[in-house]
């Protein structure tokens, strides 16, 4: 029932329980001896979710609450003591470890805390990481993986009320601030759904309700004229559903965009300012990959978190040693790098007039996304403004002087825009870069191969259509489209039916 | 001149398939009871098609049988033809239906309605509804009569405002051939509802003696015994066939020479339709494609030579209805007795109702069948049944009777229509339900009689034979657990049936979840000691096989449950509440759900809404109280 946008408010939800947190980590919360909460409490599975925003501060957290949340995060910890040995609210150093590969994925301090004095009146167990993106969405799934499942929206806060956690003026503060970031988040979410995802999970769906309406009509209308739908039907059908749902799956384990990050090149002309835009993203963003054991050095500075998202700048190394990829190699070179890339940063001297290599330059990146940046405007601008515009048509432009820093904050902001508007494309399809859709994905694979399998057995198809529906409900959820009456119309319009 | 005509309880307002139900219930529960209705020849009449049953609507009259209600009894009492649907397709959407005598049902119903203790039939037509200070007090008639009550139930079906259209011809009227209920609409206006208009309509009937059936295609009822009731009282009877025959390209070209003249295309037709039951003119229009459609021919009782042609609801001019039906193979020389028509009438909006069906303006009134905006004799009782038992209720300071949507189809509907409203006439379907393994045909006694007994409408008798099947249940359920068959026993038998055989030992529980595994292989190797009754077998075969299955819908249910039992109190003021989005805050206002999980189930109402309500709920000392 709770399907309805929950995607919108997963941000929300962010924003929502770290401040709750706060109040509680900051002795304002009283005591309240509730009622409900603890009848129902001990029914709450155990829960996880990111609870910092994504690409803020200097950590990222993971919250996970619940009854098994201690025994879930041990099995993934490797410490110098087992989680479900140490004492209540102690900070553990240790890793994150995949326990299939060995790998470490994080360096971690867990914070285990033990009910009732925690936020949620639950056990708890903060997982504090060093935030990048893609290790603690690592983490996240990993934790998922292992016992816990993802919240919903405002679940830890839901769980501190009903344990009595906060009163009315925190509660209260709390709701103003859902509300003043929901349209934000709404913003934020939609822009991201109506990209690649929600397009192939949309038309993945429509494929799925006209399966089910079939078998919903064979069994709402036993004796119109419909041919039954026959367990091989089911079994075809959902294969290639499930086999669909494996592409998007593999674009989100092992898609670039998690592993390599966005390709992104940085072309403009000699001495422009590539390098030191480099070196300045690098300094105001954290790296994504550390010094930890069992993860390469060498792409340390090449892979940066802008504002949650993973950015692979191209060529670093050739920008670095020579600052000029252009002079060394020529035009040509800079667009065989422009076509592996997902993003290209034009950088024009807005203190010198353009020339003929920026038009040049401009021409070729014309048919990628790309950001154009005018730097050095700490100096007298030369440049045409209006023959730029002309030329850089459709594109976004920045201005900036990377020397002082100015107008950074605008150029990630632009990244981000183009970003979660679609504008960027991966060129490995569809990128699945959120645990929550990777979760409701699996869950949704789950349920379609327990489908298949029911129907190999023999079982009868009210049991069949149950896991069909079932998945269908997950893959609706990734993009916040809830159980409507898109099946009955569906059955009504493919159907024909009547006295 | 107005007179007062008597005190009563409960007055209904109709006597068709819910008001009947609402007026028997509210009479066995004790309340001196008035049935009112516009003709004493048409107490509950089948308007429409000759049958009762099917998916979902089967359901709910096995789950009006157990809670006391009348359908299930008078259908097994009166039908021509009896069929388990479905049965290819699994247990949960096996679905009973029984091809009526809408003759000998009416006829039924109406002796047991006489014959109820506290009851009181009386023709009669409602122009009025009394109330004071937001509390229904009577009805008028448009005789005058005054007629006095603290709970009223208005079940008018297509009567009121209604108006037939056929082809350019059209009155106002009720169904088939009755008179329409004019002035009440304007009663309940008066009273602040607001009204739908809605149309549906229904197919020509033809002379058993002018159809052809060598032409047609038989459709026996089956040979196995089926019934309604959860008893061991029921008679078998002697069956009658229905028969299947197909439009052609003669019959569409017919219709769509016509169309000019079909009410549906010339806009004459203002009230909304049902989709699930489009006219012949609908179908050959949205499905050109298709060269054909099926009909099936069914006799409306076994005294009369009328034939329902199903599948050819019209409104179109009567000739040319005639000339459709003869284009028919087996109906070349069909002599049309009764033309098909389109029938609107007023509805109202359902989202006005609680859950107990009790209207939210008017305190006392409540309303069931299609003034809400349903469709289908089952649908009516299933309302009717609720309405009468919560009318009484009410009318003696009592809790009303709220089902769960894991309890039964009932509930599906009457939450999907007081939280949702609807758009077109409402008929259950199974994939309405999200519990549909639960709801199914053959447990709706276990559902259900423990809360028809503890209302008090399910007699103590049949009561204890619910008991009596409930614990065989639970003991052969615990000897399948403990009995067990070594490999030696039952790997030949698994062989035999194709199924992979065991390497030790299993239990007969562990076997009968195996899909080729049936309960009477399993019990002709190892019997039960106890004699056991068909029902209670096929529960134990249902309940084990599906047992996985049936686990994880309740463990939904559950989760589900504690939403549901967060109440939320009626006169909560939406707007004090910091936070929630302007769309939510209005149809919350609107709607006024019962709990936290019906607020949950409203369109446009997000999980934030939800969170931020449960907080106010929980911080000002509201609190909802577990209903337990």
């Amino acid at each position: 029932m709770f399907s309805i946008h929950m995607w919108i408010v997963f941000e929300l939800l962010v924003s929502y329980d770290r401040m709750v947190m706060h109040m509680v980590l900051n002795g304002q919360a009283k005591r309240k001896v509730d009622r409900l909460g603890e009848n129902c409490m001990n029914h709450f599975d155990t829960v996880a979710a990111i609870a910092t925003a994504l690409g803020e501060g200097s950590i990222a957290i993971i919250r996970v609450s619940g009854s098994e949340a201690i025994p879930i995060v041990d099995k993934i910890y490797r410490g110098r003591q087992r989680l479900t040995a140490v004492d209540s609210h102690t900070f553990n150093y240790g890793h994150i470890v995949d326990p299939e590969t060995g790998e470490a994925v994080d360096e971690v301090f867990c914070a285990v805390l033990h009910a009732p004095r925690t936020y949620t009146g639950e056990h708890v167990v903060e997982i504090q990481g060093h935030g990048g993106i893609v290790a603690v969405q690592r983490v996240l799934r990993l934790v998922l993986n292992h016992g816990a499942r993802l919240a919903e929206p405002g679940e830890f806060t839901k769980r501190a009320f009903l344990s009595g956690r906060i009163d009315l003026s925190q509660a209260e503060a709390v709701i103003d601030v859902i509300r003043s970031k929901t349209d934000m988040a709404m913003k934020l979410a939609m822009s991201q759904v109506e990209g690649q995802l929600s397009g192939k999970i949309r038309s993945l769906r429509q494929k799925m309700v006209e399966m089910m309406a079939h078998i919903e009509v064979t069994i709402d209308y036993p004796e119109h004229d419909v041919e039954d739908v026959t367990t091989q039907h089911v079994i075809a059908e959902g294969r290639q559903v499930a086999a669909e749902i494996d592409r998007l799956l593999a674009g989100a384990t092992t898609g670039k965009i998690l592993r390599e990050g966005l390709k992104t090149v940085i072309i403009g002309k000699p001495n422009v300012g590539k390098s030191s835009l480099l070196n300045a993203l690098s300094r105001s963003n954290r790296a994504i990959v550390t010094d930890i054991p069992g993860t390469t050095r060498d792409i340390l500075e090449e892979m940066i978190s802008l504002r949650g998202i993973p950015l692979n700048i191209i060529d670093t190394a050739g920008i670095r040693e020579t600052d000029d990829v252009v002079e060394k190699i020529g035009v040509e070179r800079s667009r065989s790098a422009m076509n592996q890339a997902d993003l290209v940063l034009f950088m024009v001297d807005a203190s010198r007039p353009l020339e003929a290599v920026d038009q040049e330059l401009l021409a070729a990146v014309r048919h990628y996304p790309t950001i154009l940046i005018q730097n050095k405007l700490d100096l007298p601008r030369r440049v045409e403004l209006q023959e730029l515009r002309q030329l850089a048509e459709g594109m976004q432009i920045v201005e900036t002087s990377v020397a002082t820093g100015k107008g950074l904050e605008q150029l990630e902001a632009a990244v981000e825009e183009l970003f979660l508007s679609g504008g960027i494309e991966g060129k490995e399809g569809t990128y699945v870069s959120n645990a929550r859709h990777v979760a409701l994905l699996e869950k949704g694979r789950r349920e379609m191969l327990e489908a298949i399998q029911s129907a190999e057995l023999g079982m009868t198809l009210d049991l069949v259509a149950v896991d069909v529906k079932n998945c269908w409900m997950s893959l609706g959820e990734v993009i916040g489209e809830a159980v409507g009456d898109d099946l009955l119309d569906q059955i009504f319009s493919q159907f024909c039916l009547g006295k | 001149m107005r007179y007062h005509a008597g005190d009563y309880q409960v007055i209904v307002i109709g006597a068709g398939h819910a008001g009947c139900e609402a007026a028997l219930a509210a009479a066995r529960l004790g309340c001196k009871t008035l049935l009112l209705t516009i003709s004493l020849d048409t107490v509950a009449y089948m308007p429409c098609n000759p049958s009762v049953g099917g998916p979902a609507k089967g359901n709910v009259v096995r789950e009006i049988d157990a809670l006391g209600g009348e359908m299930g009894r008078n259908t097994d009492l009166t039908y021509l033809q009896m069929r388990l649907l479905n049965t290819g397709k699994g247990p949960a959407v096996h679905a009973l239906r029984a091809q009526a005598d809408k003759f000998y049902y009416a006829q039924k119903m109406k002796e047991t309605v006489e014959a109820t203790n506290n009851l009181t039939l009386r023709q009669g037509m409602v122009d009025e509804l009394l109330s004071e200070d937001g509390r229904i007090t009577g009805v008028v008639t448009h005789t005058g009569a005054t007629y006095k009550a603290p709970a009223v139930v208005v079940t008018t079906g297509t009567y009121l405002r209604g108006k037939i259209i056929m082809g350019e011809v059209q009155y106002q009227g009720g169904p088939s051939g009755q008179l329409p209920s004019l002035k009440l609409t304007d009663s309940l206006l008066d009273h602040g509802f607001q009204l739908a208009r809605f149309k549906t309509g229904t197919p020509p009937r033809v002379h058993r003696d002018s159809i052809d059936f060598s032409q047609c295609e038989i459709q026996p009822g089956d040979e196995e015994f089926y019934h309604f009731q959860f008893s061991d009282q029921v008679e078998p009877r002697q069956q009658l066939p229905c028969w299947l025959t197909y439009t052609n390209e003669h019959t569409h070209a017919v219709i769509q020479e016509n169309l000019h003249r079909s009410p549906m295309f010339s806009g004459v037709i203002e009230g909304t339709g049902p989709r699930y039951c489009p006219s012949i003119e609908d179908k050959i229009v949205r499905f050109a494609e298709r060269p054909s459609h099926q009909i099936f021919l069914e006799p409306e009782g076994r005294d009369t030579a009328e034939y329902y042609v199903q599948g050819l609801s019209t409104s179109l001019p009567e000739e040319v209805q005639l000339r459709m039906l003869r284009t028919i193979k087996g109906m070349e020389r069909a002599e049309m007795m009764r033309p098909g028509y389109a029938i609107e009438y007023d509805a109202i909006v359902p989202t006005q109702l609680q859950l107990s069906l009790m209207t939210k303006e008017v305190q006392g009134l409540f309303t069931a069948g299609q003034i809400n905006g349903t469709s289908g004799y089952e649908e009516a009782a299933g309302q009717g049944l609720i309405a009468g038992i919560n009318a009484a209720q009410f009318a003696r300071d009592r809790d009303p009777l709220i089902l769960d949507r894991s309890d039964a189809y009932i509930a599906v509907m009457i939450d999907d229509l007081v939280t949702k409203g609807t758009n077109e006439p409402y008929r259950l379907l199974t994939s309405r339900a999200e519990y549909r393994l639960i709801l199914r045909n053959d447990n709706a006694d276990l559902r259900l009689m423990e809360i028809g007994h503890k209302i008090g409408l399910l007699s103590d008798e049949r009561f204890a034979r619910f008991l009596k099947k409930k614990e065989a249940i639970e003991r052969e359920k615990g000897r399948m657990r403990t009995t067990r068959l070594k490999a030696e026993e039952i790997n030949p038998k698994l062989s035999e049936l194709g199924s992979a055989p065991i390497a030790d030992a299993a239990s007969l529980e562990q076997l009968l979840r195996r899909p080729e595994v049936s309960y009477e292989v399993l019990s002709a190797l190892k019997p039960s000691p106890e004699d056991l009754h068909p029902e209670v077998k096929e529960q134990i075969e249902i309940q084990t096989k599906y047992a996985g299955y049936i686990e994880k819908s309740y463990q939904q249910i559950e989760k589900q449950k504690k939403l549901e039992q967060k109440l939320i109190p009626e006169d909560l003021d939406y707007g004090v509440i910091k936070g929630l989005s302007s769309e939510s805050r209005e149809k919350m206002s609107r709607i006024r759900p019962r709990s936290i999980g019906q607020a949950s189930r409203i369109s446009g109402v997000n999980p934030a809404d939800i969170s931020i309500l449960m907080v106010y709920l929980e911080t000002h000392g509201k609190r909802s109280v577990a209903n337990a």
